[in-house]
């Protein structure tokens, strides 16, 4: 079914509307398993690439490996292997939560295997904590319920590929701190891929395993978070006391300078805190680069950083 | 048909049932049922002691069959064109178009509530009417067999084409522009009043459309075979009834799919998402 060791493969993917271009030359890969986050600025090209994906739309130029299969030639059985959870969905307010459910698993149901069984539906329902609203009208849900809601649809075919596009807004943090144990539930035991995009840059840097920052309709940065932090030359933060006393040191190399620290010091250092620039950080720095025009002095996406 | 297709149509006929019983349960819909049910025993009570031109014969229950085929037109047409512009508004579309097969069965599914709302409120007007009513002939195979494949013929007639305004349509709001025809046309297609006075060009207007049709069909069935005579040719023109539904039926089908395909095809989250947004902006 799959010649392709991928679960997504964009090459070169460019979309043009009429004389603009909203993506030019994206190229990316996500491996089975993987969770990517898609980062960027409004306007970035992050809601067209996803589309494009989704098979919702057309692209222009570029190939597009979704699963090993085109999107745009995409059949009802490829599709049967993805989940969609979009942000717009106030659809169905008539039906109840539990009926809705029931209702769009059947869909999946001729297309499930011993290695994916669809979801049962009350599993499914408590797994997202709707128990206590099966029985209401899914237009009587909170945003964020609802957005809960949308998640079990988009899983309950036990979907290879999911994609999220900003799963969490509106979530209280109790509501968020569970759908992000939902996520590595389904990364790691069911193997899902999943590409989602989000504003929340500590909820990228928590549920993904790379990151991708779309900016100005092309891939800026690919890698960890890890890796985006070291490859831009901020400052981290470095905390201590000596004898009671607390300083702060913003250092560009902090590890050569708690090694002088120490040296100098010794054990009257206690309290000792390290804090690398985070990702909000980094995604600024490599934003505000980018759109400065500076893109060509930074390392390439794709270049592996020294270590 | 293969096992996932299959699933498709169980899955889009559960979800006609389960919309037509959603139906029941607000106020909104039950109004929808029952307004014209009232609107038209109102318009009977008016009627009382009027009878159709040049013969003794109660125009009240001239009227009724008349109103019943204006009332599946009318279900056709626009309860699909309404559903499908709304529930693109939505997302219900958008959704039908990720699930595998989604669109099969959401079809399907519009297919059964529609015929089944339409059903019922034939029901709804027809069983008071033959209380209060004098002249309808009711008995005999002959009338339950024309209404079958009147309403029938009449459904497959309209809903393509309501699914065709339905697509075309992008904004709720613009109910209207399909509206303001569509009563035209009942104006003239003598609903409430025969059209052989009407002048010639107006007769071969509503001869074009469905709902005259309709409302002929409806009458053949539901009236004494001697109300023939006052219809034009003195006949209930079976024959053409057939013919004029059937080319409206063969037009719907062979577009609507097309139209349908290019609608659902333009279906996605940024679409959804301008058509919300507009929406916001008009509720504010």
């Amino acid at each position: 079914m799959t010649d392709s060791q991928y679960a997504l493969e964009v090459t070169d993917l460019r979309m043009r509307y009429g004389t603009t271009d909203v993506l030019r030359g994206v190229t990316f890969t996500a491996s089975p398993g993987e969770v990517v986050a898609l980062l960027g600025p409004n306007g970035a090209g992050k809601t067209t690439t996803i589309e494009i994906l989704e098979g919702f739309r057309m692209r222009s130029a570029g190939d597009v490996r979704v699963l090993g299969v085109d999107p745009a030639r995409g059949s009802e059985d490829w599709r049967a292997r993805l989940g969609i959870v979009l942000q717009s969905w106030r659809d169905h307010g008539k039906w109840r939560v539990g009926e809705l459910l029931a209702h769009l698993r059947m869909y999946y149901t001729a297309y499930a295997s011993k290695e994916r069984p669809v979801w049962d539906t009350d599993e499914l329902i408590a797994t997202v904590g709707l128990t206590e609203h099966a029985a209401k009208r899914v237009s009587q849900l909170s945003g964020g319920q609802r957005r809960r809601l949308d998640v079990a649809i988009g899983i309950v075919g036990r979907p290879e590929l999911l994609f999220l596009d900003e799963p969490t807004a509106g979530f209280d943090p109790h509501a968020r701190r569970e759908f992000h144990e939902l996520v590595h539930r389904l990364s790691d035991i069911d193997q899902t891929t999943i590409l989602l995009t989000t504003h929340d840059l500590d909820e990228a840097e928590k549920l993904a395993d790379r990151i991708l920052i779309l900016a100005g309709g092309t891939i800026i940065a690919d890698g960890s978070a890890d890796e985006l932090a070291r490859r831009i030359p901020s400052a981290a933060e470095v905390r201590w006391s000596v004898d009671g006393e607390r300083f702060v040191h913003s250092a560009e190399d902090a590890t050569e300078f708690v090694h002088k620290l120490l040296d100098q010091h010794g054990s009257a250092v206690t309290h000792l805190e390290v804090r690398r620039a985070s990702l909000e950080d980094t995604y600024m720095a490599l934003v505000v680069a980018h759109e400065s025009g500076q893109t060509t002095s930074l390392p390439s996406a794709f270049e592996k950083v020294p270590a | 048909m293969n096992n996932t297709l299959m699933s498709a149509v169980r899955a889009g006929v559960a979800r006609g049932q389960r919309e037509l019983k959603h139906t029941f349960t607000n106020p909104q819909d039950l109004w929808t049922y029952f307004f014209p049910a009232l609107a038209l025993l109102i318009t009977m009570f008016f009627m009382r002691g009027a009878t159709v031109p040049g013969t003794s014969f109660s125009l009240g229950s001239r009227t009724l069959p008349s109103a019943l085929g204006m009332g599946i037109a009318f279900g056709g047409l626009v309860t699909i064109a309404a559903s499908l512009t709304i529930e693109r508004e939505d997302g219900t579309l958008l959704r039908a178009k990720a699930v595998p097969n989604g669109m099969l069965g959401y079809l399907i599914g519009k297919i059964v509530t529609v015929t089944g709302i339409t059903l019922l409120s034939l029901a709804i007007q027809l069983i008071p009417a033959t209380f209060l009513l004098d002249g309808l002939s009711l008995s005999g195979w002959h009338t339950w067999f024309t209404l079958i494949w009147v309403v029938l013929l009449g459904l497959v007639a309209t809903m393509p084409i309501g699914a065709i305004f339905g697509s075309m349509l992008s904004n709720p709001q613009n109910m209207g522009l399909i509206m303001l025809p569509i009563m035209g046309l009942i104006a003239t297609s003598g609903i409430f009043y025969p059209i052989t006075n009407f002048p010639t060009w107006l007769q071969w207007v509503a001869q074009v459309f469905p709902i005259y049709w309709l409302g002929l069909g409806m009458r053949s069935a539901l009236l004494p075979d001697s109300m023939a005579a006052v219809e034009f040719g003195g006949s209930w023109r079976h024959l053409e009834t057939v013919g004029v539904l059937g080319a409206w039926a063969a037009f719907g089908l062979i577009v609507a799919p097309i139209v349908l395909r290019r609608m659902a095809r333009r279906e996605s989250g940024s679409a959804v998402e301008a058509r919300r947004t507009r929406a916001m902006q008009r509720v504010r």
